[in-house]
This record gives C-alpha cells, sequence and structure tokens, in this order.
C-alpha cells in the first residue's frame, strides 16, 4: 500500500494517521512551510520546522499545539519516520521525508533549487515517490541567477532615486521580501509594510538575523521615501496610499515576470523574475536527483510537467490540490493610513 | 542590436508614456541612422519580408532545444507569442555577437532565396549567438507583428520632440507608403516622400465619449449633431486618378468594398473624404452583423455583395482640390463636403450622412432615444467652428452613445484568456433562467478591472465542476449584468437568440443567481426589436 494518498482534505498518511498540508481542518497536520495556501488555521496539532513555528503563530494564533523539527531530525508516528528536509522556498520550508517499513516517499511543498542566501538551501533526498509542485513547469521557465536579477534591480532603483521617482517593489510578505531586503542590504534604506515587519519581527525572534528595515508609518515622510527602497506585499500594489507617494513606479517581483505579456498583465512598471520555486531545469534536475520511481505532481503546470515525466520514463500522475499557483496567497494587507 | 534591446526594455519598463518617449528620443539621439529608419518600419508595423515562415522557426526551436512539439505548443499556450516563445525556450548562447539592427534586417533578406538548409543553418547560429532579448528582438524581425506598447502616436511625439517639427507633418510622412531598405532618415522625418506618394492618408480625427451633461456644451447653434453609425470608419483617397480606402486600423482596404470604386471615376483627383462604410440597402443602414459579413475576406462572393450591399455615409471632406482643408471650420468643410457629393451619380450609394436638426439639447435627446431604429449607436456632436484634428483631442468632438440594453446572468463557463491573460480565467460564458435550466446566452471577455479578474479567476479554480480542455463547468453562483447593442434570432444558439457586442457591465455582488433575467424576457426584447417600424436612415 502507498505511503500517502490524496484525499479531500489533503496529503494523508494512513499509516502514520497524519495529513501534510491540508486545507481542511484535520488532527495531525505536518506542515511543509508557512504560505497560506499551505497551512490553515483549525488543525488540533500541527508539526513543522523550528523556523517556521513562529510564523504560524504570527499568522495563524498564538494558541496552537505546535511541535518543531530542525532539519534532518525525525520523529516516528504510528511506526512511519518523519523527517524534515531544507527545501530552498523560503525560510523554514521543509520537504517532508516519511518511512515506512523500508518504503520512502518525500512531499517537498513549494520548493527551488537556486540558493538564495537567506533560507537552507535545498537538498536532494532519495525516495521511492516524490510529490512535486510545477509552478513553473514549462520550458520557457528558466531563472537568471540572483546575482543578475539583483543588479538589474539595483540598476533599476538607482535610475529611479536619481530621477526623484519613488521606488515600490512588490513582494510577497514572507520570503520573497526577505530575499530582496537581504539583496538590497546597504545600499539604500528599506521602508517595510508592516505586514512585512511582523513577519520580520517573528523571524528575527527565532534567531535568523536579518538586515535592517524600517517599518512605513502615515507618518513617514513621502520625501524620506523617495529617497529609499519600498517593499510591500501585492495587495498593496494598487493602493490609494502608492499614488499619494512623489512620483510612485512599481516593480513586480515574481516569477511570472519572465514573460512579457504577464509584466503587462500586472501593469506594473518593471517586472523582476525573481522567483521562490524551482524553474524548468531545476524541477527536472531535483527529480532526478531523488531517484524516485513515481511523481506525483499537485500544482501548477501539472497536466504538461506529469506527461513530460511519463515521456522521460518516470511514472507521474497529476494529482488535484488546493495548493495555489501564485507564490503565495496571502490575505488582503491592509491600507497605511492613520 | 543590443542598443535596440535596451530600447524595448526601457520602453517595457515604464507605463509612463513621457518616459517612453523619452526612451525613445535617446535612442533617436544616439542610434545608427539606418537602424533609426528600421525602428520607425517596426514601430508603425512595415515588415521585413519574411525569409522563413513561422512553423519552420518552431520546428528548429524545438530540434534545438530538444523539446516534444506538444511541450512547445503548451509553452506558447503560456506566454502567447511565438518570438517569445522561442527565445525563452532556447538554451542559453554559447557566445554574443553585437551586430547592428539594419545589419541583422540585410544578412535575413539575403537568406530568403537560398535553400532550406542553409537558412536553418543562418537562424540556428544566429540563435546561439544571441541572448535571450536580443533573440526575441531577431525572432520578430523574421516573423514580423512588432507590437511593443509603442503607440504612432508616442512615436511620433517623440520624432516631433527630437527634430523639433510638427507632429501631425510627422505622422503623415510615417503613415504613407515608403521603403525603409532605400529611404534615408532626414527624408523620412522631413517628409520628403509624402507628396509623391498618392495614398497617404490623414490621421482620423477621433471622439471622446460625452461623459458630462449635453447642456455643458453651451448653445447647441454651435454644434453639428449627426448619427453615430456602427460600421467601418473609412477614409477616401483620390489622387492623381488612383483610389484608396483607408480604415481606421490604418490599413488599406480598398479592395473589400468594389461598390465603392465609383469614386475612382467620380471624384476629382486631390479629394479625401471620411465616412462610415456600411452596409445599406435602398438607403437604409443594415445591421453591423450584415456588414460583417464582408469584413476580412479575400475575396468576395456574388452572393455576399447581393446580401450585403455596401454603401458610404460621408462626413468630412479633408482635401479639396489637393488642398489640406482640415483648418478650415466644420461649417466650411461640410458646406463644400455638400457640394463635392452632390455631383456624384444618385445611384453611387455614397452620401452625406445625415445632420440631425433639433431646436434644443431636450428635443435631440428624444431624437437620440430613436436611435436604434436606424441602426445607428446614438449621436454624434461636432462643434461648427472646428478643425480636423489629428487622432484624439478632447472638446470638439463628441460621441453619445444611447445606453445599451442590460441583462442579468450568470457564470456557467469559464475559460483562460490569451495573451496577456493566459493564466487567468477571463473569458466566461454566462446564462439565463429558461425554468429549471441555465441556457447560455453570451460570452464576455472584457469589462472587469484586473482586481476583479483575479477575484473571479481565484472564484473559478475552486468551483470548478467538470473540466473540458480549457474549459471550466462552474458553480452558477456569480451574477453579472451584461450589456448589450442590440438582439437577434439566431438558429446556431441553443436560446435561439443572439446578443449583439455584449460585454460585462459590472459584477453584481448583490445578486444571487436566483434573481437573474429569464430567456422570456430576452424574447420579449427580441419581438419588441422586430417590430421596430421601417424608418429610412435618413431621419433628418
Amino acid at each position: 500500500m502507498s505511503l500517502i494518498s490524496f484525499t479531500n482534505r489533503g496529503i494523508y498518511c494512513s499509516q502514520g494517521d497524519f495529513y501534510i498540508d491540508p486545507w481542511r481542518p484535520v488532527d495531525y497536520a505536518v506542515t511543509t512551510h508557512g504560505h497560506s495556501d499551505h497551512v490553515k488555521s483549525g488543525n488540533a496539532n500541527y508539526l513543522c520546522h523550528t523556523l517556521t513555528k513562529p510564523i504560524l503563530h504570527r499568522r495563524i494564533g498564538e494558541d496552537l499545539k505546535i511541535e518543531t523539527l530542525d532539519y534532518g531530525k525525525s520523529i516516528t508516528k504510528n511506526g512511519v519516520k518523519i523527517s524534515l528536509h531544507p527545501a530552498g522556498h523560503i525560510i523554514g520550508s521543509a520537504q517532508i521525508r516519511l518511512e515506512y517499513k523500508g518504503e520512502i516517499c518525500v512531499v517537498s511543498g513549494d520548493y527551488k533549487t537556486e540558493n538564495d542566501g537567506i533560507s537552507a538551501p535545498f537538498e536532494p533526498v532519495r525516495c521511492h515517490s516524490f510529490v512535486s509542485e510545477s509552478t513553473f513547469g514549462l520550458p520557457v521557465y528558466k531563472w537568471q541567477p540572483q546575482d543578475m536579477v539583483a543588479a538589474e534591480i539595483i540598476r533599476w532603483a538607482e535610475d529611479n532615486i536619481q530621477k526623484g521617482k519613488s521606488t515600490v517593489l512588490v513582494a510577497y510578505s514572507l520570503g520573497k521580501a526577505q530575499r530582496l531586503i537581504n539583496i538590497l542590504a546597504g545600499r539604500y534604506p528599506i521602508y517595510v509594510h508592516s505586514s512585512i515587519a511582523n513577519l520580520n519581527e517573528a523571524i528575527e525572534q527565532s534567531g535568523v538575523p536579518l538586515p535592517a528595515t524600517i517599518r512605513i508609518t502615515p507618518e513617514t515622510g513621502k520625501d524620506i521615501l523617495q529617497k529609499g527602497i519600498m517593499i510591500v506585499p501585492p495587495a498593496m500594489r494598487t493602493s490609494r496610499w502608492i499614488k499619494t507617494l512623489i512620483n510612485p513606479v512599481t516593480g513586480v517581483c515574481s516569477g511570472w515576470m519572465q514573460v512579457r505579456s504577464h509584466r503587462r498583465w500586472q501593469s506594473a512598471d518593471a517586472g523582476f523574475a525573481l522567483s521562490d520555486h524551482a524553474d524548468w531545469p531545476g524541477l527536472i534536475e531535483a527529480i532526478g536527483e531523488t531517484g524516485a520511481e513515481t511523481v506525483y505532481v499537485t500544482h501548477g503546470f501539472t497536466a504538461a510537467f506529469s506527461r513530460y515525466l511519463n515521456e522521460a520514463g518516470i511514472y507521474s500522475e497529476e494529482v488535484k490540490t488546493q495548493y495555489g499557483t501564485e507564490e503565495d496567497e496571502e490575505p488582503a494587507a491592509t491600507e497605511i493610513s492613520a | 542590436m543590443k542598443r535596440f534591446a535596451q530600447l524595448i526594455q526601457a520602453l517595457e519598463t515604464s507605463n509612463k508614456t513621457n518616459d517612453k518617449i523619452d526612451a525613445l528620443v535617446h535612442y533617436f539621439d544616439s542610434a545608427a541612422e539606418q537602424d533609426r529608419v528600421w525602428v520607425i518600419a517596426l514601430f508603425t508595423g512595415k515588415k521585413p519580408k519574411r525569409p522563413v515562415n513561422s512553423s519552420l522557426l518552431k520546428a528548429w526551436a524545438c530540434e534545438l532545444s530538444e523539446t516534444p512539439e506538444w511541450l512547445f505548443n503548451e509553452s506558447y499556450h503560456n506566454v502567447g507569442d511565438l518570438s517569445e516563445t522561442i527565445a525563452l525556450i532556447l538554451p542559453p548562447a554559447t557566445a554574443l555577437l553585437d551586430l547592428p539592427l539594419h545589419e541583422w534586417i540585410t544578412r535575413l533578406q539575403a537568406i530568403e532565396k537560398l535553400p532550406e538548409q542553409e537558412k536553418k543553418d543562418f537562424i540556428l547560429n544566429a540563435w546561439q549567438h544571441l541572448g535571450t532579448a536580443e533573440r526575441f528582438i531577431f525572432n520578430k524581425l523574421i516573423s514580423g507583428n512588432f507590437r511593443i506598447g509603442v503607440s504612432a502616436k508616442t512615436l511620433v511625439n517623440a520624432l516631433a520632440k527630437k527634430e523639433l517639427v510638427d507632429s501631425n507633418k510627422i505622422m503623415h510622412s510615417i503613415m504613407g507608403k515608403w521603403d525603409p531598405y532605400v529611404i534615408a532618415y532626414d527624408d523620412l522625418v522631413g517628409g520628403s516622400h509624402v507628396n509623391t506618394d498618392n495614398s497617404w492618408p490623414y490621421p482620423f480625427c477621433l471622439a471622446y465619449a460625452m461623459e458630462q451633461e449635453v447642456s455643458a456644451l453651451g448653445s447647441p447653434d454651435n454644434w453639428q449633431a449627426e448619427w453615430k453609425w456602427d460600421g467601418i470608419r473609412g477614409q477616401v483617397i483620390k489622387r492623381n486618378n488612383e483610389l484608396f480606402i483607408w480604415s481606421r486600423g490604418e490599413e488599406l482596404v480598398t479592395d473589400q468594398f468594389p461598390e465603392l470604386h465609383i469614386l475612382a471615376d467620380e471624384l476629382d483627383n486631390g479629394t479625401v473624404i471620411d465616412g462610415e462604410i456600411l452596409a445599406v440597402r435602398d438607403g437604409r443602414v443594415l445591421s453591423f452583423s450584415t456588414l460583417q459579413q464582408r469584413l476580412n475576406r479575400k475575396t468576395i462572393s456574388k452572393k455576399q455583395l447581393e446580401e450585403a450591399p455596401v454603401g458610404l455615409f460621408v462626413y468630412d471632406l479633408l482635401e479639396h482640390g489637393g488642398t489640406d482643408i482640415r483648418d478650415q471650420p466644420l461649417k466650411e468643410r461640410r458646406r463644400r463636403l455638400e457640394d463635392v457629393l452632390s455631383r456624384l451619380s444618385p445611384s453611387s450609394g455614397i452620401v452625406a450622412s445625415p445632420v440631425i436638426t433639433y431646436n434644443d439639447w431636450k428635443e435631440l435627446a428624444q431624437i437620440r432615444e430613436g436611435s436604434r431604429e436606424n441602426n445607428s449607436e446614438g449621436v454624434m456632436l461636432k462643434n461648427l467652428a472646428s478643425p480636423y484634428h489629428s487622432g484624439r483631442k478632447r472638446g470638439d468632438w463628441w460621441k453619445w452613445k444611447v445606453n445599451p440594453y442590460t441583462v442579468d446572468t450568470v457564470m456557467i463557463y469559464a475559460q483562460k484568456g490569451a495573451g496577456r491573460r493566459a493564466n487567468f480565467f477571463t473569458d466566461y460564458t454566462f446564462a439565463v433562467r429558461d425554468g429549471e435550466n441555465l441556457i447560455t446566452v453570451a460570452k464576455a471577455y472584457s469589462g472587469l478591472t484586473d482586481q476583479e479578474i483575479r477575484q473571479v479567476d481565484s472564484f473559478v479554480k475552486r468551483n470548478s465542476i467538470e473540466k473540458f480542455g480549457p474549459v471550466r463547468t462552474v458553480k452558477p453562483e456569480l451574477v453579472f449584468e451584461i450589456a448589450f447593442e442590440g438582439i437577434a434570432e439566431s438558429k446556431r444558439h441553443k436560446a435561439g437568440l443572439a446578443l449583439r457586442f455584449p460585454r460585462i457591465l459590472r459584477w453584481r455582488k448583490d445578486k444571487t443567481a436566483a434573481e437573474i433575467n429569464t430567456l422570456d424576457d430576452l424574447r420579449q426584447l427580441l419581438q419588441a426589436s422586430l417590430s421596430l417600424p421601417e424608418t429610412p436612415a435618413a431621419a433628418s
């Protein structure tokens, strides 16, 4: 019998009687990472990486029963050994490795193979079956190295500042925002929306230092913001607040920005293809390194990616889940107002 | 070509017209002369000859990138552009080669007559020596259709700013017929070619939609009212015994409308008129759907000529006796126009678009309510003292359309869009109630804000019942008010009727699916529109 099955509540391990990233409340939820399409409220127990715990408290609530594990450490539940391994997606993101009577299954959640300098880098884990995302599972999605994208963002920001424009980068508050802060640190003052500042606090409390940033409040002067770089979550992109800035220009940071039509669609001024998901070569390489005989594809271009794997001789199935293909579908952020 | 790629990037990293103009001026200041000519050509839709067809390009890209054809197609569907799909799917360049834009164009032209294998060697070699951005441009040079979010107007404004020349003159120069392989940049922007070119059109004068109360326009005596026709805008040019018909999309459509060729004999040389091409029978304007049978066809059958005869309702005179009279006030142009048209044979089907006589705004508003009876969309108001402007200028021409019909419907199918909307469910099918059933009445793509589209997209993803290829059946829950311009009987549609030009007016979050309209409501509307009196169009 297979170690996992796909139910209408989420990915279920019947031998161990627990779920991985369920989208409906269950008794025991093993959590890959803190993005809202992977972890919901209402579960009786959570198991996640040590660094994900403060994120869950911040996003879901203080009153949660959470067990934690470090990377490479394991616990056993009903005879199923559960261990966590770096997924490289965001801080605290983990692949869940399950082992039962010699059978190994890895549920990767979301992952990327490039080292972003802030999340623990992805580690391939050998297994019999592998559950993979395919958010960018088409061969047109091939990322430039982070350094090159960073240089592009910096050039753009410098040009804006020189021309007296206010630079607003749009990035998901958990993951992309911290990555940008890390990339841009030390050049210009970085101003962050409160939803990002709150998560930064949670992350720093768990012992991961982040470069200095300044929380944007209604009192922050527009002339001061003009001389720095602002980072705000996607929900703020079309907000009234942005229109009150001095000559605002927006740059969206997302893997979707690889394609011109998506850049235009976002109606932002600039788009930067910076993603926390594996690109096409990354997906292919990661899957190859697992040595898996069976690959379940849960979200993204599932049909195409799974067909490609089958044609390449790796048995693959497309699975319907509720995981999103936005980089992080988060609740709407509030406006900045007094 | 690197310099050109930088221009494209600069144009794409801003949404603001002024930034785009600055980027263009900066480019024209620094680029090689021949490159400048080609950039103007490409941005105004002049394509180099196509040396290789797209299916070969696609096949070679699949081969070089070791991509199966079906996966290439999936990628293309996501990207929405063939040149870009190829640029992205190819493996990284082995080495970089930077040649000027015109040099690439010349080399591409040179392979046109070569055998296929040599073409292939050239293209594959080029791909392996270009970065992704340059590759995209290279592919565009082969396949044409260079749409980069720069309108002709933006380009013209940039050239006018750089050359300190009036933008109308530049617009003339670049809209006409010229050969980028031959012309020099200074001759092009200086316009030395246009006088010898019989076909060059004037930029169309465009109207704004009326937003304020009509009384805000002041005295009715200063305004000429006409019907707002629902056809194809056309500019007819007769110079040096040649006839040209330009569409508003700046395409020559002369061959599509043989009924109008009589003008080649009947108009004097040096005459340019602006009017609406309409399906007309016995002086009565027919519906747009009738005219539609005649559009974009390479050949026109006798049957089509009989079923959808075309006429021209003329509303302006731009050139008279070889002189540009666009600066003359409308009143004077109209006087001359009527004089010009009075000399045409009465059977020509080419008439002045009637002027509506009215005494005050209230009376005009009443007349306007009857617009649909002669298949018009409302009325146009034109300032009698106004010149014929280039492009859209607020204040002198207003379109005052009648309100559309509306119907409340529920969304039952959704499909992903194409191009820029390829990742979102943006194309919806709507239904009304028919007893216990829901019956499809319209498909619509537009009318929602980006944010609403994202919300609907998210609803679709969570509430799909079935999947038929790209189409999802969704829970009938979201109610939309659909606006449409007309209703007609249709045997092809299950509902037995079809809505004309349906679009989403608003998302009715306040309504539930139980509150939508019924098929009977629409049938009543259809009956009412069928029993309209046969009023002649010339209802002045």
